[in-house]
């Protein structure tokens, strides 16, 4: 018999294609023209070439916001990750409590970024946040507005209590999807719980936790209202983010040329290391 | 049609390579479909994978060069353009 080979269907896509292009490829096209000029107003522009990327690539404040926005999705990945695993593996399996569990986790992802700012805001004052004045009265001398460590921790904190819910969540539904079997098996060969997680739970949450860690480190890399409303990026610069030194240059200042220059930057680091985590994931699949 | 939204030359010239390119490779692909296979990069890649794996590298080539030194960056477009025929061929 022979197969009906029919590529009309592929017309079906141009829809898509057109919204995609309207979406997403005309604004990078635009952001890619802006790059490449001194834009003053409407009908004042100057091609400057490839000054602005020198100029960026160059620029201290924006090295060093660099690696500030480096070490925060690090840490971000490095706490949220197991954090998120382990809470799953704590969530009791059905029934009433498991749904209960369900809705409480759910909660910090519903609030908005920067309701959720203004709550850790308060949340973290000296002089009518609990948390803040509870870590006062205890002797320590915590204040997220004058001093860097205690402003990075409250910012880790703060995504912390907002986005580890979501990792668990997702490691939730991988491990409810390994079938009764799999224990079984393992009951049988006495294994440890250790052995259990490390070769039966863990390995089928791989893809899960692909999805956990691009999104975690996606928005992350990506984060602004939520330290912009909680700390303004200071004390001095030492929680201001990639986003938000971009915002300064491109709406604060109006250097579109340069903010333009380095949102292409930005973009292909984010493109990059999504990439190189994706590759990695999924090809270490293959060679199983 | 350039003057609108204040298009220049070089970055028109630049999407209608990258334009090009895919077309290019969609009409070779239809030609003769390729498939994946292992070259000297550690994973196994299809056509589709090395031109992205070029064209990635062939930016940060370009922003090593603008970043780092003084030189023209007509020598990194030589160097990417060279890079990504090996990658293409043998990667």
């Amino acid at each position: 018999m022979n197969k009906v080979t029919n590529n009309k269907a592929w017309w079906l896509v141009l829809p898509v294609f057109i919204l995609v292009a309207f979406s997403a490829l005309i604004p990078l096209m635009t952001v890619v023209n802006y790059s490449v000029q001194d834009i003053f107003g409407p009908n004042n522009a100057y091609f400057v070439g490839t000054d602005w990327f020198r100029e960026v690539l160059r620029d201290d404040r924006l090295q060093d916001s660099l690696i500030r926005q480096f070490v925060f999705s690090g840490a971000v990945l490095l706490i949220q990750i197991p954090l998120g695993i382990g809470v799953a593996l704590m969530m009791p399996t059905s029934g009433k409590k498991a749904s209960l569990c369900l809705i409480l986790l759910a909660i910090p992802l519903l609030i908005p970024w920067n309701v959720v700012g203004t709550i850790w805001q308060i949340f973290g004052r000296g002089d009518i946040g609990l948390f803040g004045w509870g870590l006062n009265e205890l002797g320590m001398d915590y204040n997220y507005t004058a001093s860097t460590a205690d402003a990075w921790a409250t910012v880790l904190l703060m995504d912390v209590w907002h986005w580890t819910p979501l990792v668990a969540l997702l490691c939730y539904s991988g491990l409810r999807a390994i079938p009764e079997a799999f224990y079984q098996a393992a009951e049988i060969d006495r294994a440890s719980k250790w052995a259990v997680f490390r070769y039966i739970q863990l390995p089928r949450l791989k893809s899960v936790l692909v999805i956990a860690v691009l999104l975690r480190f996606m928005d992350s890399f990506m984060i602004y209202t939520e330290p912009f409303v909680l700390t303004g990026g200071g004390p001095g610069s030492s929680t201001t983010f990639l986003s938000q030194t971009l915002t300064t240059m491109a709406i604060g200042q109006f250097d579109i040329g340069r903010a333009a220059a380095f949102s292409l930057i930005y973009f292909l680091i984010v493109l990059l290391v999504s990439w190189l985590f994706f590759t990695a994931i999924t090809h270490l699949d293959k060679q199983k | 049609m350039i003057a609108w939204m204040s298009w220049t030359l070089p970055v028109a010239i630049f999407f209608a390579v990258i334009a090009a390119i895919l077309l290019v490779m969609t009409v070779y692909e239809v030609i003769s479909p390729c498939t994946e296979r292992k070259g000297f990069l550690p994973i196994a890649t299809t056509r589709g994978d090395r031109l992205f794996i070029g064209l990635l590298m062939a930016a940060y080539i370009h922003l090593l060069f603008l970043g780092l030194s003084e030189l023209s960056l007509w020598i990194a477009l030589a160097i990417s353009v060279v890079w990504l025929a090996i990658l293409l061929r043998w990667g």
